[in-house]
C-alpha cells in the first residue's frame, strides 16, 4: 500500500504541548517538510524561543537549542558564525521577536545574517496567558488591554515584515498564513524558499506566519480562523515585502 | 623562547585568547576594555576568525552562547555596566553547561559610575552573575603577564568543567603597559564536545541544549549535579600567591591591581619590623580558602584591601570562620589606595594587636 501522507522525518514522534486547534503544529510541519525535502536535517540547528514553542527542541529531530527570551537571532548568529556550513533557523513568537527581541531581530536582519527566521504572529502572548503583544490589533481585548488596545496609550501594532524590508541585509521578507489549504501551500513554498536562500548564501530571510491562538483569543478554532481573516489580514497583508533575488517580472 | 614585548594588559589578554584557540569574539564597545575588542578586530580576520561588534552586550553574550553551543572557544569582553547586561546570558550559559570566556575589565559603579579602575563587581562575579543557583570560574590577574597567562587556563577549565569562566580584571590592569612574554601556540587544545549542536550529520541522535526543566525534581537534579562539579572545582582548582607569609602575623588579602599596592605596603611594614604578609587570590571562584586556612593558626588578624566598600572580605570571613578578626581597608569609585594609606592601616592594626 502506498503511503501518501506521513509524519515528516525531521519531526519527532512525541506528543506536542500545543493546545487543540492551534496552528503552531501546522507551521512545525511546514518547517520539517522543507528540511526533509532539502535533505538538510543533519546540518540543521534550530533555535527555539521563549513562548509556546519553547519546547520545540523536543519536536524537531535536528540539533536544537533553547534561547533566552528574544535572543534567538543573536544566538543563531553565534552558531552560524561558528559553523558557516550549518543551516540555522529560529522559530519565534511575536513577543519574543518584536518586543523583547526587537534589537536582536533588527540587527541580525541588517547584518544580513545568513539564517532563516520563522516568525509566528498570533497577535498575543500565548504562553503567559494572553497579554497584549506588540502585534495585538488596535481595539483588541487582551489580559493587559481589558478595554481593548488603545493606541494612544499602548502604541500601534508593529508590521515586522514591512519594517525589515527597508533593511539592506534582508534577502526575503514575506508574510503568509495557514488559515486554509491554499494559504498553507503558499506558506510551505515561502518557508522552503527561505531555507533555499540560506543554502545559497543569500542572507537573512524572515517568513512571518499569521497564526491563531484559540485559547487566549477565547474563540473556537473555526471562529479564530475567521477572526484572523477578518481582522489580521487587513492590517497585516499577505505578500512578499522584499525579495532581493526575485527574477525580473516574476514577483 | 619567546621574547619580551611591551603591551597593554587588554592587548596581552586578547592575544593570549587567540593562542588559546579562541577564534570567535563578540563584544560591544566600553571603556576601559576597548583594546581587547580593537585587538581582536585587527587579528581575528587575519587568521580566519570571527570578530563581530554586536548591537548590545545582551546580543554579544547570546552570540557567545550560540558559538559555545556550536562547540567553539568563544569569548566576550566588557566592563562593569556591560557585564550587568550579560547577566541573563551568563545564567543561561551556566544552565546549559556551556564553556566560554567572559572578561570584565572593571570600572567604578553603581550605575554609569566612572571609567577608573575598581573592584566593585566582586559580588556580581562570585555571587550573583545572573539569576539562579550557579557559579562561574573567576580568575583575577595582577600583572600584564597574568592577563595573558590566565587565559588559556580559563578556557581549558571552562571546557573541563563545562562552565563559563571569567577574567575579572580592572581598568588599571587593562590600560597599563608592561613587558610580557606571550604564551606560544595552542597549549590547551579543546577537548571533543560530543554535546555540541553542530548538526547530527545523520550519524547520531539529535543534541539538545536547554536549561528548561518543567519538573522540579529534574531541575533540582541538574542543579545538584552541577554543584557536585563546583565542589570538585573548590577542592582542586584554588590558586593564590603567598608573599612573605611564613612568619607573618598580619595577613593582608588582596587581589588584582590592588594587590600590587598592598605588596609595597607589606614591604614598607616589614622595614618597620611589622610582620605583615600577603595572600593574593588568583582564583576568586573557587576562593582560595585553603590558603587562609593554612595560616589561620599563626595569624593575629587578616586585612582585606579592595577597591570596593568590602566584598571579598565576606569570603575571607567565611574562610576564617570566626577564628581570627578580619579587618578592612578600601577605596572605591575609581580611587586607587596608596601604599602609604595601606601602611597606615597596617600600623593601626599592628598597634592594636601588640
Ligand atoms: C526575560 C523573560 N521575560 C518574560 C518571560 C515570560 N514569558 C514567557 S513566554 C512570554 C511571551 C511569549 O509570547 P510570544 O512570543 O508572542 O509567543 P507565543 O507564546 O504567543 O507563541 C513571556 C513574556 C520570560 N520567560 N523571560
Ligand atoms: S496558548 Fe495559544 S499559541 Fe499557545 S499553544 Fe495554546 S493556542 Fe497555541
Amino acid at each position: 500500500m502506498a503511503t501518501i501522507f506521513t509524519r515528516p522525518k525531521s519531526i519527532a514522534d512525541v506528543p506536542f504541548s500545543y493546545c487543540p486547534g492551534c496552528t503552531h503544529g501546522i507551521i512545525h510541519r511546514l518547517v520539517a517538510e522543507s528540511i526533509d525535502e532539502l535533505g538538510i536535517e543533519g546540518n540543521t540547528v534550530g533555535v527555539c524561543p521563549v513562548g509556546c514553542a519553547v519546547m520545540a527542541y523536543d519536536y524537531f529531530n535536528c540539533d536544537m537549542i533553547q534561547s533566552p527570551h528574544g535572543r534567538a537571532q543573536a544566538l543563531a548568529t553565534g552558531i552560524k558564525r561558528a559553523i558557516p556550513e550549518s543551516v540555522v533557523f529560529t522559530y519565534q513568537g511575536d513577543g519574543d521577536l518584536a518586543a523583547i527581541g526587537t534589537a536582536e531581530t533588527v540587527h541580525a536582519a541588517t547584518r544580513g545574517e545568513n539564517i532563516t527566521v520563522i516568525f509566528v504572529n498570533n497577535a498575543i502572548y500565548g504562553m503567559t496567558g494572553g497579554q497584549m503583544a506588540p502585534t495585538s490589533l488596535s481595539g483588541q481585548v487582551t489580559q493587559t488591554t481589558p478595554y481593548g488596545r488603545d493606541t494612544a496609550i499602548a502604541g500601534h501594532p508593529v508590521r515586522v515584515c514591512e519594517m525589515l524590508a527597508t533593511l539592506e541585509g534582508v534577502a526575503l521578507a514575506q508574510r503568509v498564513t495557514v488559515e486554509s489549504l491554499r494559504t498553507v501551500t503558499a506558506a510551505k513554498q515561502a518557508i522552503k524558499k527561505a531555507f533555499t536562500y540560506q543554502l545559497e548564501g543569500k542572507g537573512y530571510s524572515i517568513i512571518e506566519v499569521l497564526s491563531i491562538c484559540p485559547t487566549n483569543w477565547g474563540l473556537s478554532t473555526e471562529k479564530s480562523l475567521q477572526w484572523l481573516r477578518d481582522n489580521m489580514i487587513p492590517y497585516y497583508p499577505l505578500g512578499v515585502f522584499k525579495d532581493k533575488y526575485a527574477k525580473e517580472g516574476a514577483k | 623562547m619567546a621574547e619580551k614585548i611591551i603591551m597593554k594588559g587588554n592587548e596581552a589578554l586578547a592575544e593570549a585568547a587567540i593562542s588559546a584557540g579562541c577564534r570567535h569574539f563578540f563584544g560591544y564597545p566600553i571603556t576601559p576594555q576597548t583594546e581587547v575588542a580593537a585587538h581582536m578586530a585587527k587579528r581575528l580576520p587575519q587568521i580566519g576568525g570571527t570578530f563581530l561588534q554586536a548591537e548590545s552586550e545582551i546580543a554579544a553574550i547570546n552570540m557567545v552562547l550560540g558559538a559555545a553551543a556550536a562547540g567553539v572557544r568563544a569569548m566576550t569582553s566588557s566592563s562593569s555596566p556591560g557585564v550587568s547586561l550579560k547577566s541573563e546570558g551568563i545564567s543561561y550559559l551556566a544552565g546549559c553547561d556551556l564553556p566560554c570566556l567572559i572578561v570584565n575589565v572593571q570600572r567604578g559603579g553603581p550605575g554609569l559610575g566612572g571609567i577608573q579602575p575598581a573592584q566593585s563587581d566582586y559580588f556580581h562575579a562570585t555571587r550573583s552573575t545572573g539569576h539562579g543557583d550557579f557559579h562561574i570560574l573567576v580568575f583575577a590577574p595582577a600583572t600584564v603577564q597574568e592577563m595573558a597567562d590566565l587565559v588559556a587556563g580559563a578556557f581549558s577549565l571552562a571546557d573541563k568543567y563545562r562552565m563559563p569562566a571569567m577574567v575579572l580584571a580592572d581598568g588599571m590592569l587593562g590600560q597599563m603597559m608592561e613587558p610580557v612574554v606571550l604564551p606560544e601556540g595552542d597549549s590547551n587544545p579543546p577537548p571533543p564536545k560530543p554535546w555540541a549542536v553542530n548538526g547530527h550529520k545523520n550519524i547520531r541522535s539529535h543534541n539538545i541544549i536547554n536549561s528548561l526543566y518543567l519538573e522540579p525534581n529534574d531541575l533540582e537534579r541538574t542543579v545538584v549535579e552541577r554543584y557536585a562539579r563546583y565542589e570538585e572545582v573548590k577542592r582542586t582548582e584554588q590558586q593564590a600567591e603567598e608573599y612573605l607569609c611564613s612568619d607573618a602575623e598580619i595577613f593582608l588579602v588582596s587581589y588584582g591591581a590592588t594587590s600590587r599596592i598592598v605588596k609595597s605596603a607589606v614591604v614598607k611594614a616589614r622595614a618597620e619590623g611589622i610582620k605583615a604578609g600577603l595572600i593574593r587570590p588568583i582564583t576568586l571562584f573557587p576562593f582560595p580558602d585553603a590558603y587562609i586556612d593554612k595560616y589561620v593558626g599563626q595569624a593575629k588578624v587578616f586585612l582585606s584591601v579592595e577597591m570596593s566598600m568590602g566584598q571579598m572580605i565576606d569570603d575571607i570571613r567565611l574562610a576564617v570562620n570566626g577564628r581570627k578578626p578580619v579587618a578592612f581597608f578600601g577605596r572605591t569609585g575609581g580611587v586607587l589606595p596608596t601604599p602609604d594609606e595601606v601602611l597606615g592601616k597596617i600600623r593601626e592594626i599592628a598597634g592594636g594587636v601588640k
